[in-house]
Order: structure tokens, then sequence, then C-alpha cells
């Protein structure tokens, strides 16, 4: 598949971002702040960039705990999203999701979700709902290893089947639960799973490859998009960080060699030597494109500082869309509840 | 106006809703062939037969898949649909536990109100049919623990159309509990569309001594229990709240000011019911008004029993709820002269 120069410049710069993005977030965790911990996507960039750039600017995903780099790969500013892991009012949620519940919809991004398996649902009904209106809009559904072990996905896989539902079932195999290794807790392979189903199931071993994932995730975008249905598509790949950021294990489940192999095939490093080799761009063109992307992390973490916590009050809104049912709540309905993102505001009652 | 059952106004409520709104669609299982009487005709040929009138795109059966028919629902409806998910047991619902308190309850408030969720869940309260304990809930209360779920709980034909014509054009998630023992129930149900709101109780008579609130299938209980009380001289006020999230609590309180008592009719546990946050908020909020203390007619904690013998005394009933009344209500009753021959054994009483 040759792809125009932009299209393939833009990978990497989104996985730049999602590189210095998580470095920084996790630097603001080791510094108080950030509130709480963030789950990074250092390692696994290529199989984000590779999956979020095959789908097009209005179709669907759903994602996981280890959050930010699905709406970051599907072109969402990073200033809200920063904003989001610190808790402020301009965050893309309000200040009231949080790293683990990232979502923004105006790129097609519905939601992560903190439990494992959960948005598969989402995501097949994101589909159910472009099928019967006839949209043409696909949707995709992000999942680990873990939820690969959740009855969620193989109820999601079955209707979709049945139903010819353009979805793409991504799992996101980084190999190991927080630190059990996938394959002592995982019956066979799981792009295999497929067959049960009667859908489609590849297995990119060469997960760091932004292209190959990109290949693998566009036939099946394609497939979905001729109304032919579902697909899995199960990617390898590797995460440097510990499960959290602040974790820390008595017990080293990764050997030092094994580290040491995953980085030697760094996907960010990978693809900067096939863009150069390739004739894409040159070490001068990608020097300028890191420094801005790093400037443009440190502009996030700017609009981050410069913007207030929500008020006190934003704690009981957006639960309904109106305001409803008595008003003997201490809250008072509607009372000083100002939206400073636009939505409808909504009081809660008792 | 046309008499119509409880069944048959939910059955009006869909079609009017399918016709009014292409996005509404119902999924669920067996609703193709209108197992349950909501979706169709008589037979699939019949003029009335939804899948005939609305086609495969829009009335889906499911696998039994309770899981993904929550949530793809959920997710259909925060990019556009409308769906109707029909559930059929109330019980059914706890295998999509995770959808309905972590998706379609916290979606819209921890995603800073980006999405809405348009979606109705039907399921039917089995209960007192002697269909064993894992057909026989009244979830209802776990749910109102839930916040971002609205619930309803109609008790009349006439409710069960209007409210589900709300609930429907309603951009929050609904759950509707519908009482199995209400299906038959026939009255006269306007045939233009109407509908009613939340969070608005309905007083199903009034009365000044003593108020009683019923939810769900103990409505036409109490109602029964009002008018044999009246018989004994005691006025009874009976409301039915219609809806639990929101709650119309002000109804009540205006009319536990009036009579200054109140008993609650509840078919669901005891434990931290429906009947249970109604007797704190008037406790809270109208303590100075009550004469008596609260009493609730409910189902004690334990499981549903199949055998008739054991399962039909559980549930409040008129007789019940009668003697519920009696003792909030206890001033009022005149004492006979003689109090030989009154069966004061506690193993006799109905069960509180």
């Amino acid at each position: 598949m040759s792809l125009p120069p932009d299209v393939l410049l833009e990978m990497q710069r989104r996985m730049l971002r999602i590189r210095y993005f998580d470095e920084r977030a996790s630097l603001m965790v080791k510094r108080g702040h950030i509130p709480g911990t963030v789950h990074t996507s250092i390692g696994q960039e290529a199989q984000v960039v590779g999956a979020t750039m095959a789908l097009g600017e209005h179709d669907y995903m759903s994602g996981n705990h280890r959050s930010h780099g699905h709406p970051i790969g599907k072109g969402s500013p990073l200033g809200p999203l920063m904003a989001e892991l610190v808790g402020k009012a301009d965050g893309v949620c309000g200040g009231k999701g949080g790293s683990l519940h990232l979502a923004d919809f105006n790129v097609g991004s519905l939601g992560e979700s903190g439990i494992i398996g959960s948005s598969i649902p989402i995501a097949t009904g994101a589909a159910l709902s472009s099928k019967v209106l006839g949209n043409g809009r696909v949707a995709l559904a992000f999942f680990g290893d873990g939820a690969a072990n959740q009855g969620s996905l193989y109820e999601s896989m079955n209707i979709a089947g049945v139903w010819k539902l353009p979805v793409i079932f991504l799992c996101e195999n980084n190999q190991y639960a927080l630190s059990t290794p996938a394959h002592t807790v995982t019956s066979g392979v799981i792009a295999d799973r497929a067959a049960g189903f009667g859908m489609p199931g590849v297995r990119v071993e060469n997960g760091q490859e932004v292209l190959s994932v990109y290949d693998a995730v566009s036939t099946a975008v394609e497939r979905a998009r001729r109304g032919e249905g579902p697909s899995l598509v199960e990617v390898v790949t590797y995460r440097y960080n510990e499960h959290s950021e602040g974790l820390r294990l008595s017990v080293d489940y990764r050997n030092a060699e094994e580290k040491a192999l995953w980085r030697s095939r760094d996907p960010i490093l990978l693809f900067r030597t096939w863009l150069v080799e390739n004739g894409v761009a040159s070490e001068d063109d990608l020097d300028k494109m890191d420094a801005e992307v790093r400037e443009e992390v440190e502009e996030s973490v700017r609009f981050t500082d410069a913007s207030p916590f929500p008020e006190p009050s934003r704690a009981f809104a957006d639960l309904y869309t109106e305001p409803f049912g008595p008003t003997h709540s201490e809250h008072g309905r509607g009372a000083g509840l100002d939206n400073p993102i636009g939505h409808p505001t909504t009081g809660a009652v008792r | 106006m046309t008499r119509m059952s409880y069944l048959g106004a939910i059955g009006a409520a869909q079609r009017e809703a399918m016709e009014a709104d292409e996005r509404v669609v119902i999924i669920g299982e067996d609703v193709e062939a209108n197992v349950y009487g909501t979706t169709g005709g008589k037979s699939r040929s019949d003029k009335g037969d939804f899948l005939q009138m609305y086609g495969p795109n829009r009335i889906r059966n499911t696998p039994i898949s309770e899981e993904v028919i929550v949530g793809s629902a959920i997710g259909a409806a925060m990019t556009g649909l409308r769906p109707i998910v029909d559930l059929s047991y109330s019980s059914f619902l706890y295998m999509a536990m995770d959808q309905f308190v972590n998706q379609a309850a916290k979606n819209r408030y921890m995603f800073g109100g980006q999405a809405s969720i348009p979606v109705v869940f039907r399921s039917a309260m089995f209960y007192g049919l002697n269909t064993g304990a894992h057909h026989s809930d009244r979830p209802y209360p776990m749910f109102m623990n839930v916040p971002g779920l609205k619930i309803m709980v109609p008790a009349s034909p006439a409710d069960a159309k209007g409210l589900l014509r709300t609930a429907v054009d309603m951009d929050d998630p609904v759950l509707t509990f519908e009482a199995c023992t209400l299906w038959g129930l026939k009255e006269e149900v306007p045939d233009e569309e109407y509908k009613i709101p939340f969070g608005v109780a309905r007083t199903v008579r009034e009365g000044s001594d003593v108020t009683l609130v019923a939810i769900s299938s103990a409505v036409p209980e109490a109602v029964k229990a009002a008018e044999a009380l009246a018989d004994d001289g005691i006025s009874v006020e009976v409301i039915d709240p219609r809806t639990l999230v929101p709650l119309d609590i002000e109804t009540v309180i205006r009319s536990v000011q009036r009579t200054g008592r109140l008993v609650i009719a509840d078919p669901a546990h005891k434990t931290c019911g429906a009947a249970a946050e109604i007797s704190a908020l008037v406790a809270e909020e109208a303590f100075e008004s009550l004469r008596a203390p609260i009493v609730r007619a409910v189902t004690p904690n334990t499981q549903i029993p199949f055998s008739p013998s054991l399962e039909k005394q559980l549930y409040p009933n008129r007789a019940s709820i009668a003697d519920a009344v009696r003792r909030v209500a206890g001033e009022l009753i005149t004492a006979p002269d003689d109090l030989a021959g009154i069966d004061d054994d506690p193993a006799h009483q109905a069960p509180r």
C-alpha cells in the first residue's frame, strides 16, 4: 500500500505526540501535578497510530485504561487532553473523567473505559447505528490481551457477525497484564478465535511497524465499509513502562534482555529510518518535527496550567440531559451550574 | 378512547414511537415474533405486525447475550439511534450490570456531557406467578442506587402508554419495570398521542386520614385496601409515584402534611428499597407533620420460593396493606368493648 508523504509524516507526528505526551504525563505524576496515576502507551505508538489512521475522520472508536494514545492517534488536540489528566475545567471532559475516561466526540472518540472489556459493546453499538442509519461509518474497539478473555468480547463478536456490523475488534496484545504474562492465562492464539465467529482474524506480529498495522487495519476497515462485516485484528506490541506510573513491583516479571530487545525495535526509530531510507523526509526534517511536537506538548502543559479547576457545583452537572425532579436538594436545581464546555447543564437530584 | 390492556398500551406506545421517529429501533430476544404481545398483531400477516411494518433493520432479534444487547444499545444511543430494548425478564438485567452501571449511567457524566444516551430498557417483573427465584425479581431499588439512570414503574395501562412515550423521547437512559400481574389489567386509554412527564405522581384516590404510597402492582391492591378501610371510617389517600427516578416526593410530603400518617406499599425487598427511600425523605422533610411512625408494607428480606403456598404470603396485598394502615391509624379505630377473641398472636400477622 503506497501512501502519500503527508500521510506518512502525519503517522510519525502522531507517534511522537503520543510518546512525548505520555513522557510528560509520567513526569507530572512523579511530581504530583497529576493526581492519581496514568497508564502510558509508550512503546505501543505504532499499534495505536497504525489503527487510528486507518480510520476516517467520522469513524468511531472506543478504548480502554491505556487511554491517552487513542484520542491523540485519532487527531484530538493535546491541550484539553492534558488538562483532563490534571482535572482542569478546560479538560476534554471538564475534569470529570481524568486519564481513564478521556473522550473526544469531535474526533469520533466515544470514550476510554476503566473496566476491562466494557467498552467493546459500545463500539459494537456505534457500528449498529452506522448500519441502521446507513451513514457509512465504521467503529473500532481497542482492547488488550486481558479483555480478550472477557465474555463481552465474544458476545460482541457474535452479534457483530450475525448482523454484519462494520466494526473492527482490535486487540492490543502488549503481552502482559499488570504482571501476568498473557500466554499463561490465554488459551491458544487470540486472532484464531475469529474463526469461531466466521470472521477474518489476523495477527500482526510486527506490531512495532506502523505500516504493518496500518495495512492490516485498513483491510478490515475496507471490508467493514463494503458491508461485509467485522474483523478481528491482533497486534503484538510491548509497553515500556510499568502497568501504571509509580507502580513498583518487587518481582521482575520481564527480564532485562527482553526489554532491551523490544527497545531495539522502537516504533518511532524504526519508522524514522524508513522515512529517511525511502526519501520521504530528511534527518533535518524529522529533527524539526521532533522539536515541533515537543513544543506542542509543552504548549499543552501551559494550556493546562492556565486553566482553572472546575467549580465545585460541576460535580452535579451532566448527570442527565435536563434538570428534573424535586428541588429539595441542597445543591439546588440548576443553581450556579454553569457549563463551560457548552453542553446542557443538569442539576443532580438527591 | 379504547379499552386497552397494560400490555396492549405498551405495544401502542411502541408503535407510536416507531411511527414518530425513524431513529427508534426495537431490539431484544424474540421481538420479531411478538412473543410478549408488544411488537405486533395477531400473526405475521396481520397489518399490525412490527416486522412487516418497520422491517428487519429496525426490529431485531438478538442472541441471548444481555451484556452486548445492553452495551450495544448504549453505543447506538450515543451515536444517533434511539433504541427500545426488550430484556424480557427483569432478572436478566443482572447479566448486564456492568453496562448499566459503568456505561449507561456514567458515560454522559464522566465524558463531561459529550454523550447523550437516549435508550429505554424494558423488562417484566414476573413475581407472584410461581416462576421461582430466578424469574421473580423486583430489582428497581438496585438501579435507584445508580445516579444517571431514570426509572419508571407504571401501574396502569394509561400510565404505561404515556410514560413509555415520554421515555423514548428522553435523551437519558430509562429503565421501565413492568409488572406481569398487571399485564391483563384493562382500562380506557386515549387513542391520541400523549406524554406523561417523569417526576409527577398520580393521586389515585383522595383521602384525609392516611397517606398510602403504592408502587407498581401494589397500586391496585392499595386501592382495594383503601376501599375496604373506607367502610371502617378510615379515609386513605393513595399516591402512585409512577417514576422512582425522578421521584415526586413533594406530592407525598404535601399529602403527609394533611394526613399526618404514611404507609408505603412496595413489592420490592425491604432493605434499601423504594419504600425505605420514601420513608427517609419524609422523615427528613416532614417529621413535624407525622402523628405516627411510618410503616412499610413490603416484601421481607428472603428469596422468592416456588411453591404457591410459600410465595403468595410474601408480597404486600390488600389485607397486609390494610393492616399496615390500621397500625398507623390506631387512634382512629374504636376499640371493641370486648377485647377477647382478637387474634394478636404474632405468628398470625401479615409479614412485614
